[in-house]
């Protein structure tokens, strides 16, 4: 699965029973897409139908198609070939394992050669202010080393052309350098977010409500234009709370 | 009739992945549930809500695994009395040991991810001779650990079909019940798969003290051996 051209989802209905207004829409590899809305919307439901390549036999009845047809059964339920990767913030590192013993083993399952691991490593790096070694055990890791890994993981090893991201950016991780590693080489990126520095790093976004796709908006010059000032801001924020961390004073705010 | 077996550790998941796949079943087929525990089980009133026939069978001290087993035909005589044509069996599964599935049936055993890239290996004939095999709370563990345990899960089952489930939003479940709407008929005459557990000896029959000298029958020392102690 790795030619993967478009991905199309078909609209179905929303929580009512209500076809919804999207009646479709195709992403080509190299876009990010964002997923907007409020809680219980149905942001998370429509990543589980794109996830199970859902074939109008989920509750939604949305049918998504790659390269405009129907993925063939094999693809649907041979977890080898199916090639999605997901990440979100409640996913957690359970093996009882150090990280480089953990890496080598995902390596090897993935037929990656021997010096992948450390690849991984160094990459996670770049993500997080904390370093991570070799020898750490993975379970002791922090929220923001454990994302680092994991989105570096999928970057290097999994290698899937397509990727579902829920809700990173509370993650603790430098979320736009891990958008766009996720990004790169051509991947297909669906991002669910209410961050408004990621919502921006998309060319468009699907609103979603009462669990219905109910508009897609695409990124005005106006937003782009923003961007620069919103990353300020955003990185201004992380400073403070960088002293906060640290056990500093902020008694003075100067925003850019 | 179809026979449906689901096994798997406590708690895995398998009565929340059922629920979801009872709702698509319902569609168009009449599916009903028997659900074996040891002592205790609370199963049937979260299948009750799904209005369809429901039976709780308990073991209590005699191994789940073999009273599942000895009252298979019951459960199915049960289901055709209640019009069903597929009956659902959920069992207790409490040991790594299990090897609930008769040859006719379809064999699902379902895994939680969260138990470590190791447990598909422990896991012996309740994994290994499943045909279906529902790897269950993928949401919490990272990608890569998913990865891996399904490696594992090949390792030890090559034949299987590996279901990636989510007992809580449902996903999966309308691939599970693809299959079961696929599969034959189960027939009349079952044998099982793989031998179930062991257990002939004094122990079996309510012997409380611990010292060695205190049993007979079919027994195995922790270096291995077997031997049989008696008349
Ligand atoms: N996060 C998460 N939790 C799950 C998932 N599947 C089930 N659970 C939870 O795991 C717990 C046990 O689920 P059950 O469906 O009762 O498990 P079971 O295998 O039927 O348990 P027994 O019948 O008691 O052996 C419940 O609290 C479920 O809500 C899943 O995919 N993800
Ligand atoms: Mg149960
Ligand atoms: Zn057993």
């Amino acid at each position: 699965m790795k030619l993967i051209q478009e991905l199309t989802i078909i609209g179905g209905i929303d929580k009512s029973g209500i076809k919804e207004e999207i009646e479709k829409i195709s992403i080509s590899p190299g876009e990010i897409i964002g997923v907007v809305g409020p809680t219980g919307s149905g942001k998370s439901t429509l990543i589980c139908d794109i996830e199970q390549l859902a074939q109008a036999d989920t509750p939604t009845g949305r049918t998504i198609l790659i390269n405009g047809v129907a993925p063939g059964q094999e693809i649907r339920t041979d977890p080898r070939k199916k090639c999605i990767a997901q990440l979100s913030q409640n996913m957690h590192f359970l093996a009882d394992m150090s990280v480089i013993e953990f890496l080598n083993m995902h390596a090897k399952s993935r037929n990656k050669n021997s010096n992948t691991a450390q690849r991984v490593i160094a990459m996670a790096n770049t993500l997080t202010g904390e370093p991570i070694y070799p020898e750490h055990q993975l379970t002791i890791l922090s929220g923001g080393q454990s994302r680092a890994l994991m989105a570096a993981d999928i970057a290097v090893i999994s290698d899937s052309p397509i990727v579902l991201i829920d809700e990173i950016e509370n993650a603790g991780i430098k979320k736009q350098e891990a958008l766009k590693l996720l990004a790169s080489e051509g991947k297909i990126v669906l991002v669910v977010t209410h961050d408004p520095v990621l919502a921006l790093m998309t060319k468009r976004r699907i609103v979603m409500k009462t669990g219905g796709m109910r508009q897609i908006i695409t990124k005005t010059t106006s937003e782009i234009g923003l961007w620069n000032k919103l990353v300020k801001i955003d990185n201004y924020m992380m400073s403070l709370r960088d002293t906060i961390r640290h056990g500093g004073l902020v008694e003075e705010v100067s925003v850019a | 009739m179809k026979l449906v077996v689901i096994a798997g550790t406590p708690g895995s998941g398998k009565t929340s992945v059922l629920m979801h796949v009872i709702k698509l079943l319902k569609k168009t087929t009449s599916p009903c549930v028997v659900k074996v525990d040891c002592l205790w089980t609370d199963d049937d009133k979260r299948f009750d809500r799904l209005n369809i026939p429901v039976r709780v069978g308990l073991s209590k001290d005699m191994c789940p695994d073999h009273f599942a087993i000895y009252n298979t035909d019951d459960m199915l005589e049960w289901a055709t009395r209640n019009n069903a044509d597929i009956l659902l069996n959920e069992t207790a599964g409490l040991c790594l040991r299990c090897a609930p599935y008769p040859d006719g049936c379809l064999a699902v055993c379902v895994i939680d991810v969260t138990t470590g890239p190791n447990t598909p290996l422990k896991v012996g004939p309740l994994l290994t001779t499943a045909d279906v095999i529902v790897a269950t709370k993928g949401d919490i563990v990272s990608q890569a650990e998913r990865e891996v345990f399904r490696e594992r899960i090949i390792e030890a089952n090559p034949h299987s079909r590996i279901i990636e489930a989510n007992g809580l939003s449902g996903q999966g479940a309308a691939e599970l019940t693809r299959i079961i709407l696929d599969m034959p008929a189960t027939g009349a005459d079952l044998s099982l798969r793989h031998n179930a557990p062991l257990a002939i000896c004094t122990l079996c029959t309510g012997e409380m003290h611990v010292s060695k000298r205190y049993h007979m029958g079919v027994l195995r020392h922790i270096d291995g051996s077997m031997e049989y102690k008696g008349e």
